[in-house]
């Protein structure tokens, strides 16, 4: 295979608070290939969106360090290249959907504001030009695309109108509208019904096809990473426990924390007791 | 333990500039009503409403018309003297804004504690009791929120409603940031806890799976209303309505049984069709036959 246009190379990084130094993560590596989905799952507060931040430059050093590691993109370092060009490149090359949509959105504005500045951008990079109209119509497209039922309701209402799943698909819809090549996603689907939920990972999956996009996933759901991912990485307290095909892990997981993921999955089939008590239900 | 009797609530739609122009009906006429002790799962669409049926249970938004009573009172009637929050504890979809950026985890699970009179001496003692609870170390008494992953704030939030042992847990999406082996320790506390203390949920949740293990009584609710009710084994072994069967055709699964237990649905292009193009094609058969 060539070079993959992420990849992440033996990334350690610490945290200090009070004069205490706690490492987080200890050399992680991964690769994200172009036109490629890859998953990234775990336990909660393993550092996977630490490791995101780090790609994406948004670890706030201090109170973090990266302690070692390399951040290549498109085979040049992140970590190593001017801040400049690194600034450039994020927001145009790569785009990142937050865990927690609320703390992306600014509340004074409307959405249709927020998406067209985000679009005003992208067609700046790209070079095109287009009428305040036309704008409008690719935002109120861009929100039917990601299956609001109301686009231009959902346009001109603030933050704090939309349910939670609603935010979780205007910060998807405004991914889409930059256009980036590699699309970093924390929990992209968790606020979502499930037929919202397939029909956005539908939409993601097709511009993988079409377009190339790389796709980056972390996620809680491993029937989410079963329906749409290539790969899975395994993270486990700031450890990369277990990597490989999706098909291959979820068959024959190798590490024991994987297999305990998978068997801590409910089912649909039903017939779990929740409960420590043993008492009969 | 909770009733709630064709609850309305619309939101004003406004036009470019501003200007009020209709009303979106986002909770349209829904009634239910939840036994004490019970695990009562509500599930549907995004948008559809299930959060600000949440926020009139603990009196956040106020109703346009309807009803809403806790043990046969109306929760606006305080004359018992009891609070709200000691009776209704809330545990919010996004745990990222619910806590106070400027405190420490500490003095957030710590807050209801205080409001209900719980002694000082003994606080330090039940906030470190509150947070094995939910899996998370005494020393994230001291952290703030920024330095949390989104799990560990959840579970903050959790433990924060569990603070005061209130008798209704309103759940939102009370494990969505969880990895799923956590998130099977939070349920198995949660059940614990319901059985010893007697307490009743309302738990919403995209999670179909956890839906169907959890929670013994479900509705589904489609824009604004309640399509579908009935124990957790009828909705998901026999669901009756089109959108339900969609939902459940649409979990995403890792097994081939569960895969086998999804309905059928006819397919647009090979793929699933959405609500309303699936309610279209029922539409039409109707109008044929
Ligand atoms: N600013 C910070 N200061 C100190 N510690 C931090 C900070 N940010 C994160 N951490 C810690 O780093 C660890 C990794 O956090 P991270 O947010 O990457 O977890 P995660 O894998 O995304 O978990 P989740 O699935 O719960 O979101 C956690 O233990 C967290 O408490
Ligand atoms: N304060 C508000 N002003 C205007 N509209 C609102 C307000 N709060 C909610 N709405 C609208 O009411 C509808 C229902 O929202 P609600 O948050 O109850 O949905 P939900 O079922 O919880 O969805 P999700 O699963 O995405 O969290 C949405 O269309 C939303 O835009
Ligand atoms: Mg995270
Ligand atoms: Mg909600």
């Amino acid at each position: 295979m060539s070079f993959p246009l992420l990849r992440v190379e033996n990334l350690s990084v610490s945290f200090t608070t009070y004069g205490r130094t706690v490492p987080v993560l200890h050399g992680v590596s991964l690769d994200v290939p172009a036109r490629s989905q890859v998953a990234l799952v775990g336990e909660s507060g393993s550092g996977k969106t630490v490791t995101m931040k780090a790609i994406m430059g948004l670890l706030r050093q201090p109170p973090a360090r990266i302690t070692s590691g390399a951040i290549y993109y498109d085979g040049a370092d992140l970590l190593t290249m001017p801040e400049k060009e690194r600034l450039k490149l994020r927001g145009t090359a790569m785009s990142m959907v937050f865990q927690d949509p609320m703390s992306s959105l600014n509340p004074v504005f409307t959405i249709a504001d927020q998406m067209a500045t985000i679009l005003k951008y992208a067609d700046r990079r790209l070079g095109r030009t287009r009428s305040s109209r036309d704008r409008m119509q690719r935002v109120y497209d861009t929100l039917a695309q990601v299956r609001m039922r109301d686009p231009e309701r959902v346009a001109r209402a603030y933050p704090i109108e939309l349910s939670g799943g609603m935010r979780q698909r205007v910060l998807i819809a405004m991914a889409l509208l930059s256009e980036t090549d590699l699309l970093i996603a924390d929990e992209p689907g968790t606020a979502l019904d499930v037929t919202t939920q397939a029909q956005i990972l539908k939409l993601l999956k097709d511009l993988v096809e079409a377009r190339g996009l790389a796709l980056l996933m972390i996620t809680h759901n491993l029937g989410v990473v079963r329906e749409t991912c290539n790969s899975v990485y395994v993270m486990q307290k700031g450890v990369i426990v277990e990597k490989g095909e999706t098909a291959a892990i979820f068959e024959a997981p190798a590490h024991d924390y994987t297999r305990s993921l998978i068997d801590a999955v409910p089912r649909l089939t039903g017939g779990r007791r929740f409960g420590t008590a043993g008492v009969p239900a | 333990m909770l009733e709630l009797k064709n609850l309305c609530k619309a939101f004003p739609i406004r036009n470019a500039f501003g200007r009020k122009t209709g009303a979106l009906q986002a909770v349209d006429n829904v009634s239910m009503t939840i036994a004490p002790g019970d695990i009562y799962g509500l599930a549907g669409e995004s948008g559809s409403g299930k959060s600000t049926i949440a926020r009139m249970i603990m009196g956040l938004e106020t109703p346009d018309s309807g009803e809403i009573l806790i043990d046969g009172r109306s929760i606006h009637d305080r004359s018992d003297g009891v609070a709200h929050g000691r009776r209704v504890q809330m545990v919010f979809q996004n745990p990222g804004s619910s806590l106070n950026p400027r405190r420490t985890v500490g003095q957030s699970v710590a807050v209801p504690l205080d409001a209900h009179g719980f002694p000082r001496s003994k606080r330090p003692a039940r906030v470190a009791t509150l947070l094995d609870m939910v899996q998370l170390p005494a020393a994230f008494a001291e952290r703030y929120p920024h330095e949390l992953s989104g799990g560990q704030k959840q579970r903050v939030a959790i433990a924060r409603a569990l603070a005061v042992e209130p008798k209704l847990l309103v759940l939102d999406e009370p494990t969505s940031a969880l990895d799923v082996s956590v998130q099977a320790k939070v349920m198995d506390l949660l059940t614990d806890l319901g059985r010893q203390m007697g307490l009743t949920y309302l738990f919403i949740s995209h999670d179909l799976s956890l839906m169907r293990n959890f929670a013994r009584e479900v509705s589904v609710l489609y824009r604004g209303g309640i399509v579908e009710s009935g124990t957790s084994d009828t909705v998901f072994g026999h669901p009756s309505h089109d959108y339900t069967r969609l939902l459940i055709a649409s979990v995403p699964v890792i097994s081939a049984e569960e895969a086998a237990l999804r309905p059928v649905i006819p397919l647009i292009d090979g793929e699933l069709p959405t609500p309303e193009q699936l309610i279209a094609l029922r539409q039409a058969a109707d109008r044929q036959a």
